[in-house]
């Protein structure tokens, strides 16, 4: 058994960056028969984070389930993201994660102790999430996987959907972004330890603060910027909550290096995937250039939250937000739905 | 003239290998490769550095002609 192995290179792709397009996904389900249940709040059927299932007139149960092959080396790191990606859906909707299940694949290749230290990343972000691992399911594969299935609860009045959005709404966005192509700069051996030790830390944030806060505020949906872009995901809010979302481009917040990589095509394959998937739905009103919009399409992993708060309590939740160490910044805001789902200027 | 076949080979590796090549700053060079993302960053990799990049495609697979 191998013991200093590359994890990243066991993987055909990296993190989020891994998930199949949007598109793909709803045409696959199309037709597929299931039971009608009217405690279901939330399906399939909106693209959304996670499912959600009325218990009783107090609680509901959130259930989602993430995973994805290496994005980083280290097998803690790795654990850690994965786990820190996993919870973030519940959190996206509200919710507080409470249990959660390993879902694991093994490449033959994998020493023992590389397996332990991605568990212990895992477990050490679901203690974090005040979750409880109880169990799990490991396989041999191909190559290697780690997530999680998390499980929460959330008070069914208080559920955010991703397709609640109302015009007048302000968008908040809760991270940086630029993961995917600066983890793709990084297998080129192009990426600084600073920089790189930058997005470890990030990828590791947990969105609990982010969703503890906006809690206290009237907010009317929120989503996850993950695997389908910062673009994907807005056009899916815009589209479920038939909205029109406009994004001040120079307002969005991005790794500066991520730029330059850009523009040299250090870009991850899921990021045409998500211009696929959403670019007929987008109207780029400014002068924007094709690096920055390939950012905009740019698969994050553990990524943000973005948030639609009503415009009278979005400076006091960007406020909160930042006091509190977010690197929130305000994106966007949402109008009646017009001729594009989105709008960049 | 540099060709370079870069066929099943996925993101990043087309664009290393470009990357690599064009340090010997030859005034052409002819990339394959086989899917979209590839082509598309080898472009961009090439456009910043200089190069016109004219693309022909069959069957799935592009061949990226690059001329400063």
């Amino acid at each position: 058994m191998e013991t200093n192995i590359k994890l990243t290179k066991l993987a055909s792709c990296a993190g989020c960056g891994a998930k199949v397009g949007a598109g793909t996904l709803s045409q696959m389900l199309e037709g597929f028969q299931t039971h009608f249940d009217e405690r279901l709040l939330v399906g399939y059927d909106k693209s959304d984070d996670a499912s959600v299932f009325k218990l009783d007139e107090e609680t509901a149960l959130v259930q989602t389930l993430d995973f994805f092959p290496p994005i980083v080396d280290d097998p803690f790191l790795f654990g850690q993201i994965a786990a820190t990606n996993a919870l973030s859906d519940v959190y996206a909707m509200g919710g507080e994660p409470r249990l959660a299940l390993n879902i694991l694949c093994l490449k033959d290749s994998m020493g023992s102790e590389t397996v332990q230290e991605i568990l212990r990343g895992g477990y050490s972000k679901a203690y974090e999430a005040d979750t409880i691992i109880t169990g799990g399911h490991t396989i041999h594969g191909a190559e290697p996987l780690y997530g999680l299935s998390v499980s929460g609860f959330v008070h069914p009045d208080k559920v955010l959907t991703n397709s609640g959005a109302k015009p007048g709404d302000v968008l908040i966005l809760t991270k940086p972004l630029g993961i995917g192509i600066l983890t793709t700069a990084a297998k080129a051996d192009l990426v600084d330890e600073m920089l790189l030790n930058r997005i470890y830390t990030q990828m590791t944030f947990l969105n609990k603060t982010a969703a503890h806060i906006m809690k206290k505020y009237e907010v009317h949906s929120c989503t996850d910027v993950t695997g389908f872009s910062l673009l994907g995901h807005s056009f899916e809010m815009a589209q479920g909550s038939d909205c029109t979302i406009h994004i001040d481009v120079a307002n969005v917040p991005y790794h500066k290096e991520a730029y330059e990589f850009a523009e040299m095509g250090f870009i991850p394959a899921g990021a045409y995937r998500n211009r696929e998937y959403a670019e007929n739905g987008v109207h780029v009103a400014g002068d924007i250039s094709r690096a920055m919009q390939d950012i905009l399409y740019d698969p994050q992993t553990s990524g943000g939250l973005m948030i639609a708060v009503t415009e009278k309590d979005a400076d006091f939740l960007l406020h909160e937000l930042t006091e509190s160490g977010v690197p929130a910044a305000m994106i966007g805001y949402v109008t009646e739905t017009q001729e594009h789902s989105i709008i960049l200027k | 003239m540099t060709t370079l076949d870069a066929r099943g080979l996925s993101c990043p590796e087309p664009v290393i290998m470009i990357q690599k090549a064009m340090k010997t700053k030859e005034a052409s060079y002819v990339m394959m490769v086989d899917n979209h993302a590839s082509k598309e960053n080898v472009t961009r990799f090439a456009e910043k550095a200089g190069y016109t990049v004219t693309i022909k495609e069959n069957g799935g697979e592009y061949t990226l002609e690059m001329r400063k």
